[in-house]
């Protein structure tokens, strides 16, 4: 009767929320590939070469005997999955439920032999292809069957025994299966462990309730209910028996498979619409609860929820008298039940396993203690779906609850009317609804106006988490064969009603009643109803589930005890869902993380090396960089900086200039070497950067700033906001004049270049450094650029400059410092460097000439043709063979004068080492200067 | 100066020997007592002033522009709906779609569901992606580096900043929203989806003040991701760029149900959980699992940001 049924609350919320209109999901489905490759992949990669244990499968067809009299032949289509191995290991029967074969119990099965269980499953009889007729779970038939599967399994080599013909063997099943399952341990003490899902423990009061408490004669006939089953055993039920071409129904078919006395039986309940005395003795044989009281296998209830046809109440009777006999047994609610709901397949497999692996194999139990109860904790958004959560209690209470709360109920006597034929009629559920693939939860629950008397509690202080059966008591008054039906809803503070998992408690007297009071136990359940809703008990003389009395008649229905009776289990604690462990354990682990990656890994700059003079604006000592990339930028530069100097830092492109700059500026870290300014080691923020104004690498600016701004804002950006910032001075260095309330968007590259210099300026600080400040400007602000270096230094500051104006370095800088390749290969004052070249400036007539012949000399280094004469590098050759050389060429020499340039003076110091990287090209020659100065360049 | 310049000569040189320049010469220059590390004033705490920062930001056009979209997308909305008819409201069921011409209240938390997604998500990736990035690449980063602005400040106020612009933007949405709503459609209880339950003004205002914090501690991971990516590159679109492309992988990887709980890992896996407290009952348990995972995510994050931008060598 089991059927798996897909939730359609999550859907239904999805579309409450308005998630149907959302793209997002579409495109979610769109990018499923990409995302498998990304991530999902991996994660599916990885359960796979876990690998999940083998199994061989094996199709058998077992002979059986049954029958009162053991003479009926029944071949059963059996399935025995063993798991890998050649050992010994516990068994598991595994049945099916109503209107099913053995295959849909295969999925279970094999989970359960990968566990390590041989399982046998098999098609009862009358289903798929085992021979035989159903007679709904007989002990005479069906248990019989399943004592000589248990005897066939004690013959296989791959079942445990514990004696000959007594195999280790637990049975499970769901509904149809899980009754057998009972029964057959009731009757065959060979069974070592139970796990029943979702099924009966008295058929005849599971088919005609009473809520009223009088015996299942005088119950309310489940008819919807009933007839879906007999259906699916006569001709199949579901959708695709539905459509089956040539499914009619011949005359002589009429009873499908069913056992004639059984098809008898039902078709006169169902024409009766009451129970009949021979009715009730034979659903009451098929019962476990006649053979509950000696089951000594452990036993593992699970019950749904959402069943309105075999109610929780079903199971706990079981629970009651299988308790009674001092053998263990668990209770199980979980959300799924033949209404639907979340099936839970999962959990619940992994529950039977574990149960299973503890009572057959001995292992642990790592289930649920006692009494677990599955929980709606409300749609969750962000899965899209209702999240569930499982309480639990060492043990379960009863119906009544460990615990019970009287909520008052208000409301007048009512008079309630039975509509003659018993039509329209009210609605609680909608059976079989589930097994179509829909939701009977769906929220049908319709009472019929002038049908019903309704009784409101005031609004809840506090919610209210019911647990069991609650009950109420109520005077009611009307003719024999009284029939109501009570339902419990939740009223929220809109008014809006719900019929919690669509139950309702059919009550019948089979005495008129003049104000006869009734004890009404209402459907159980774990509901949990919140903080200001209302709880509403409503009685309705029809619903469309059960079979009613067709007579017209009036009953009257007040309340006779001051409110409704709730059960609540406080032991239950709610596990899992709600505030878990790591809500707390996360933030803490974060927090520690980010603080050690915070603490962690910190580098100390340096040791502080031997006391630099305070008043020494800059000095540097074996500073050394090598970049990521592994380029060798700068390597064991030395350098050092008086006060009042102009110090040009020269050299190539490459040379390590800007990467020095950057060091100074604590942009970049060292990897090994000092930088101190005013005497303080500098590192990335160091308090002695803000005596350095820097000018480095080009301007940098918010350009949708103006020039103003730019400088203002900058100014207040650097912690400085009771110095003087000197902005109209350094403006007027700017000399932007009314483009300075432009955006900087707007400027030229020269006027970023102004704006950058002042920028650097700003508050005149004691160290001044300018990267190529000259670049951009044209020779008038070049000139001013000079005036205002030189001036600026004349006050006592510094200024370091880096350029490749060589001219200009000469006119301005009193100090030079040339590096090339990283390191400082000259150093000192401006004369100094440029005479040091030893290149010597030859006034002659005829340059070009001379040039030839000073070339063809050995050992000159390089000559060079000027207007006035040519610039010879004379290497070792003395200045007077030169002389004489051109003058024995006949070369008129006016003049021999060391040449004085700087620009000379740097391609000299940076020529030889030029050359090691040229060696081997063009003979030997000297380099071609216009190259080397393009270099330089 | 020069007689070969038209232009004014600049100040400086003939003012070195005026009183305000020695004076300044004398402080900072030969004069200064040689304990002095730093230059007079100098304090890393008043650097970066948050006002200033705040002002930085404020005039650029990509602010602007955002928060002029921000400003505008209710009315866009309002338009929308009104063009296409006011779509009718199941009284059952009502969704936050269906029910968001109901009154200004409702119009609201829809604003809230159509931005939450992708729109409130780019908004934050940009102003906390784009932050440092963005001076970096206008090579302004050096001269604040060197100003010197300690980085960790640096790190710290643009932060708060830029979290503060992500906080004005997801908040004027579901406010303009109010104001567009209202005018578009009238005042009227909050009509809660899905139960169609009618809350007073006052509990509707507190649950949308609910979902207007959650919304910001959820959009807390973006901001971490963004920061992060922006102390890692140069270029402001690769961070901003980045961290809506990682968002969005998180959501598709969210689609799939199959990674069951490890979904519950993902950050965009809890972006929507404040729908649970438009219900009649507030369901507190999923909102403080999403704003704990977006906590955890965002502080480690930043962390890293930090972490990495200590010691790095900028060289923009």
């Amino acid at each position: 009767m089991r059927r798996r049924v897909r939730t359609e609350a999550a859907n239904r919320y999805r579309a409450a929320m308005g998630f149907r209109a959302w793209p997002r999901r579409r495109l979610a489905a769109v990018s499923l590939l990409v995302v498998l490759l990304l991530a999902g992949g991996a994660a599916a990669i990885a359960t796979h070469t876990s690998g999940p244990a083998p199994y061989t499968e094996r199709n058998v067809r077992i002979p059986v005997l049954d029958g009162p009299l053991n003479n009926q032949h029944v071949v059963l289509d059996a399935t025995f999955f063993t798991p890998a191995g050649t050992g010994r290991v516990p068994a598991v029967l595994l049945a099916h439920g109503f209107g099913e074969t053995k295959d849909a119990v295969r999925g279970q099965a094999i989970g359960l032999a990968r566990a390590g269980f041989a399982v046998l499953t098999w098609s009862s009889r009358g289903f798929g292809r085992s021979t035989g007729q159903i007679a709904l779970d007989s002990p005479r038939y069906e248990v019989k069957d399943v004592e000589q599967l248990v005897t066939w399994l004690a013959r296989q080599p791959r079942v445990l025994l514990d004696h000959p013909g007594d195999p280790r063997v637990g049975i499970a099943g769901a509904s149809y299966g899980g009754a057998l399952a009972l029964l057959a341990a009731g009757y065959d003490h060979r069974i070592d462990a139970v796990v029943p899902q979702i099924t009966w423990n008295n058929l005849a009061t599971a088919l005609f309730p009473n809520a009223a408490g009088g015996p299942p004669l005088d119950g309310v006939f489940k008819r919807q209910w009933a007839g879906l089953l007999f259906v699916q055993g006569a001709v199949g039920f579901g959708p695709q028996g539905a459509s089956r071409p040539g499914s009619a129904v011949s005359p002589a078919a009429a009873c499908g498979r069913f056992l004639p006395s059984v098809c008898a039986m039902y078709q006169q309940v169902a024409v009766l619409g009451r129970a009949t005395p021979q009715a009730i003795a034979l659903l009451t044989a098929s019962s476990p609860a006649t053979v509950a009281g000696r089951i000594d296998a452990p036993t593992l209830l699970i019950q749904g929820e959402n069943d309105s046809l075999f109610g929780l109440d079903q199971a706990a009777a079981t629970f009651r008298q299988i308790r009674r006999n001092g053998t263990p047994v668990d209770l199980v609610w979980f959300d799924g039940g033949h209404d639907g709901g979340d099936q839970e397949s999962a959990r619940i497999d992994a529950l039977a396993i574990s149960w299973f692996r503890h009572w057959l194999a001995g292992s642990g139990w790592a289930g649920q203690p006692g009494f677990s109860v599955s929980r709606n904790l409300g749609f969750d958004p962000s899965t899209g779906a209702q999240s569930l959560g499982v309480a639990t209690a060492p043990a379960f209470p009863g119906l009544a609850g460990s615990r019970r709360t009287l909520l008052r109920l208000g409301g007048p006597p009512q008079w309630v009317a039975n509509p003659p034929g018993g039509s329209p009629p009210s609605m609680s559920s909608f059976p079989g609804l589930g097994a179509l693939g829909g939701s009977s939860g769906l929220g049908l629950a319709l009472d019929m106006p002038g049908q019903s008397a309704a009784f409101q509690s005031p609004p809840l202080a506090a919610p209210l988490q019911v647990t069991g059966a609650s009950t109420v008591r109520i005077r009611v008054r009307g003719p024999v064969g009284l029939t109501l039906f009570a339902k419990v809803y939740d009223v929220d503070q809109a008014g809006h009603a719900i019929l919690p998992f669509s139950l309702a408690a059919p009550l019948r007297l089979s005495q008129p009643s003049a104000g006869r009071v009734v004890t009404v136990v209402l459907p159980t359940m774990d509901y949990q109803f919140a903080a200001g809703h209302r709880i509403r008990l409503v009685f309705t003389t029809t619903d469309f589930g059960y079979a009613t009395p067709a007579a017209p008649a009036r009953y009257q229905v007040a309340l006779a005890s001051p409110g409704i009776t709730l059960p609540t289990d406080p032991a239950l604690v709610l596990q899992g869902r709600g505030l878990q462990w790591w809500i707390w354990v996360a933030p803490l682990v974060a927090v520690l993380l980010a603080a050690s990656l915070l603490l962690t890994g910190r580098r100390r700059i340096g040791a502080p090396g031997q006391a630099v003079d305070p008043d020494v604006p800059l000095d540097i000592v074996g500073l050394t960089k090598r970049y990521r990339d592994g380029q060798l930028a700068v390597d064991g530069l030395d350098l050092r900086v008086e006060r009042g100097q102009i110090l040009g830092l020269l050299g190539p492109n490459g040379a390590g200039k800007t990467t020095t700059l950057r060091a100074l500026m604590g942009l970049i870290r060292p990897d090994s070497g000092t930088i101190t300014i005013f005497g303080r080691q500098v590192s990335a923020g160091s308090p002695a950067l803000s005596r350095l104004g820097a000018f480095v690498e080009g301007p940098g600016f918010p350009p949708h700033l103006s020039g103003r701004d730019n400088l203002r804002l900058y100014w207040q950006a650097i912690g400085r906001p009771a110095a003087d910032p000197h902005l109209d001075e350094v403006l007027g260095i700017a000399g932007l004049g009314s483009a300075i309330d432009r955006k900087v968007r707007s400027y030229s590259r020269g006027m970023c270049q102004r704006l950058a210099i002042a920028q650097a300026m700003l508050g005149l600080p004691d160290l001044l450094v300018l990267d190529e400040p000259l670049n951009g400007l044209d020779p008038p602000q070049i000139r001013e650029m000079r005036d205002v270096l030189i001036e600026y230094a004349a006050s006592g500051r510094t200024v370091i400059l880096s350029s490749h104006m060589l001219a200009e370095v000469e006119q301005t800088c009193t100090h030079v410092v040339v590096m090339h390749l990283g390191r400082r290969i000259a150093a000192g004052p401006v004369e100094q460097i440029s005479g040091d070249g030893g290149a010597l400036l030859i006034g002659t007539p005829s340059p070009a000439r001379a040039a030839t012949v000073l070339s063809g000399l050995g050992g000159v280094v390089n000559v060079e043709v000027h207007a006035e004469g040519v610039l010879v590098h004379p290497g070792e050759v003395s200045a007077s063979d030169l002389v004489v050389a051109l003058v024995m060429a006949g070369i008129a020499v006016e003049r021999v004068a060391p040449s004085r340039r700087l620009e000379d003076a740097f391609l000299a110091l940076i020529g030889p080492v030029e050359q090691v990287g040229l060696a081997g090209t063009a003979n030997g020659a000297a380099p071609d200067p216009a190259q080397t100065a393009k270099a330089v360049k | 100066m020069s007689g070969q310049t038209e232009r004014p000569a600049p100040e400086l040189a003939g003012t070195a020997d005026s009183p305000a320049v020695t004076g300044t010469a004398g402080r900072a220059g030969t004069a200064r007592p040689a304990r002095l590390a730093a230059s007079a004033g100098y304090s890393p705490r008043r650097t970066l002033p948050l006002k200033v920062e705040a002002v930085r930001q404020l005039r650029r056009r990509r602010t602007l522009i955002t928060f002029g979209l921000l400003l505008v997308l209710p009315w866009i909305l309002v338009g929308a709906f009104e063009l296409s008819g006011n779509v009718p409201a199941d009284p059952q069921t009502p969704g936050l779609v269906t029910a968001a011409t109901v009154g200004g209240l409702n119009f609201a938390g829809f604003a809230f569901f159509a931005s939450a997604g992708f729109l409130l998500v780019v908004a934050v990736a940009l102003f906390c992606g784009d932050t440092v990035a963005t001076e970096a690449s206008w090579a302004s980063l050096r001269y604040l580096l060197a100003a010197p602005v300690p980085r960790a400040r640096l790190l710290r106020q643009k932060l708060i900043v830029a979290l503060a612009y992500s906080a004005v933007a997801v908040t004027v949405v579901p406010l303009m929203s109010l104001l567009a709503g209202t005018v578009a459609f009238g005042w009227h209880p909050l009509k809660l989806p899905g139960s169609g339950l009618e809350l007073s003004t006052g509990a509707a205002f507190g649950r949308l003040g609910i979902v207007l914090v959650y919304v910001l501690i959820t959009e807390l991971v973006v901001a971490g991701l963004a920061f992060v990516l922006s102390v890692s590159t140069d270029s402001p679109l690769g961070a901003v760029g980045g961290a809506v492309g990682v968002i969005i992988v998180s959501n598709i990887l969210d689609a799939i149900t199959a990674l069951g709980t490890w979904r519950r890992l993902l950050p965009t896996h809890w972006q929507f959980s404040w729908l649970n407290a438009l219900q009649p009952q507030i369901n507190w348990t999923p909102m403080v699992e999403g704003a704990v995972v977006s906590f955890c995510y965002a502080v480690v994050l930043v962390a890293l940001a930090f972490r990495r931008f200590r010691a790095k060598d900028i060289v923009s």
